[in-house]
């Protein structure tokens, strides 16, 4: 009897591990034929490979730009905008909720001008953002700030307004103030929140840069990009856009990991 | 001298479009060590009683007094369990009980050591590293009330701290509950829905009216029901004559609407 049902538990494990290894095969297969079958159309002349370059030409591209340490600076420089931005838009978003849940007053009068300022596509500032902080680091980040902050603050700030309020009864039962209900409750509390507009501010970060780069730089994905636009070097724009796409992947990775990791404990 | 005192009262809430009179007149006075219960029809403003006393709100008029102070905001010298645990699912039942010592302050080696043993008395050393989730109800309600006694307060407030377990959870948590109280010479209100349950744990029963709030009666429980332990209070040929008493009473207002 019993192993009948060890051989059916085996058999059950046996069709999940399966179903995941042909999962794996069927993501992998789409990702080579992608790239096969950019190389042949390119190589047949099917799509013209001055406009859409192929994976050779980029691989080789990369090879060379790796060895005169040209595409280090560049992906360095973007990386560093982008994480900085990224920080930044998260913490004053997070502080400005803060200030918001101190302050019913503020909230309510602040109200208004938080829905203008998020319904605003952000981009449209970066000429006022260049004209401010002129032509350089200081503007991109801004942007990559800028493109997250607003809507961190309202997310965030509703988390905090929808803790439960009987949580912050009993820390106040103990003769708590407002910031020790705020860093023992609040916080706390929202943590799965703040968190989880990590992940959307990793891709708006993204965004915010690459168009700063776009605008104003002499460095970074977004010139390369603009750059290879500009010379017809096609290949260049590719090569970016794919070192675009493994970077913020990864750090997309990296906040869910950080997800796992601190969420856990949160669902009472 | 009483060491909590009400006199005349009152509580309304005000929104935009209306006024609710929660609390209407209520004056008592509760001895150093008594037990008492409060009983009513739903709603009618139990709850509100018991945060007024906390301190959490405050009044429209009248004087609530604490050992013969006026109470203006939460103090230590209370502890109020809600009617859920609340416990934070975040920390760890340790960190959970030690809330109320770190938030005054006074977490030191000595008093976190006797956190844990009360966690010890109620049946849970064991789970002092778990997080809340890891607990059934009983367990966690046990730990709320392991977090309100280590800030050792004079005066313990509880909400209807045993509905939303079962029947035979709830008779043992009486039981542990009462001992512990009486053992710590705590002072004590206990708001209700159990009729029973009042008259095994309490020394007096007030009676409130529907909304708003007034004492209708206050029954004195018998020496030979309070000094037994609830279950024991339960079988007790006396019990049913007063269950009867107080039935009868709450049943009349239910039929005043
Ligand atoms: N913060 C508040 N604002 C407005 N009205 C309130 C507030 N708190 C309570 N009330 C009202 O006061 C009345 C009494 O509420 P309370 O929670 O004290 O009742 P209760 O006796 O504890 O009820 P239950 O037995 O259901 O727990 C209710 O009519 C409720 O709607
Ligand atoms: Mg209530």
């Amino acid at each position: 009897m019993n192993s009948k049902y060890e051989q059916l538990h085996k058999e059950y494990k046996n069709k999940l591990t399966r179903e995941k290894r042909l999962i794996r095969l069927v993501q992998a297969g789409i990702l080579v034929s992608f790239f096969a079958l950019w190389e042949i159309a390119a190589s047949r002349h099917w799509v013209d490979p001055l406009l859409f370059s192929s994976p050779s030409r980029v691989w080789n591209m990369f090879l060379i730009r790796i060895q005169d340490g040209s595409l280090l600076t560049h992906t360095s420089v973007t990386l560093f905008e982008t994480i900085l931005g990224f920080l930044l838009g998260t913490l004053l978003g997070t502080l400005l909720a803060a200030i918001l849940w101190w302050s019913p007053f503020l909230s309510r009068v602040l109200d208004p001008y938080l829905v203008i300022l998020n319904s605003m596509p952000k981009v449209a500032l970066g000429p006022i953002l260049i004209v401010g902080l002129g032509p350089g680091f200081a503007s991109i980040i801004a942007m990559g700030a800028l493109i997250s902050v607003i809507i961190t603050t309202i997310v965030v700030y509703n988390a905090f307004r929808n803790v439960d309020d009987n949580y912050v009864k009993v820390i106040r039962s103990f003769g708590a103030g407002k910031k020790q209900a705020f860093f023992s409750v609040i916080f706390p509390a929202s943590y799965p929140t703040i968190i989880s507009t990590l992940k959307v501010n990793v891709g708006l970060s993204w965004v915010g840069v690459i168009v700063g780069e776009y605008l104003v730089s002499k460095q970074g994905l977004g010139y390369m990009i603009i750059y290879g636009f500009q010379v017809f070097n096609f290949t260049m724009v590719m090569l970016s856009l794919l070192i675009i796409a493994v970077l913020a992947t990864c750090m997309y990775q990296l906040v869910e990991l950080l997800e796992k990791r601190l969420v856990t404990r949160h669902q009472s | 001298m009483a060491l909590l005192e009400l006199e005349k009262v009152e509580k309304l809430f005000f929104s935009r479009d209306s006024m609710t009179t929660a609390i209407k007149n209520i004056s008592c006075a509760i001895d150093k060590g008594e037990f008492v219960s409060v009983i009513g029809p739903s709603g009618c403003g139990k709850s509100t009683l018991l945060s007024l006393i906390s301190g959490l709100i405050h009044p429209t008029s009248g004087t609530i007094k604490l050992d013969g102070k006026e109470i203006k905001k939460p103090t230590p010298e209370t502890g109020y369990m809600l009617q859920q645990d609340y416990l934070f699912p975040w920390l760890t039942i340790e960190q959970n009980i030690t809330l109320g010592l770190k938030t005054m302050g006074k977490l030191t080696e000595e008093t976190r050591k006797h956190s844990l043993y009360l966690l010890n008395e109620l049946g849970l050393g064991d789970r002092a590293n778990h997080y809340p989730n890891e607990l059934s109800g009983g367990m966690r309600q046990r730990a709320a009330l392991v977090r309100m006694l280590t800030s050792d307060p004079k005066l313990l407030l509880l909400d209807e701290p045993f509905s939303a377990l079962d029947y035979q959870t709830k008779l043992k948590l009486e039981d542990l509950v009462f001992s512990t109280i009486k053992q710590h010479r705590k002072t004590a209100i206990l708001v209700t829905h159990d009729i029973g349950e009042a008259i095994a744990m309490s020394d007096r029963i007030i009676l409130l009216s529907h909304r708003p709030a007034q004492v209708i009666r206050i029954f004195n429980i018998p020496d030979e029901l309070r000094n037994e332990l609830p279950f024991q209070a339960r079988n007790h040929p006396a019990f049913n004559g007063w269950f009867q008493d107080v039935w009868k009473e709450l049943e009349s207002l239910e039929q005043q609407i």
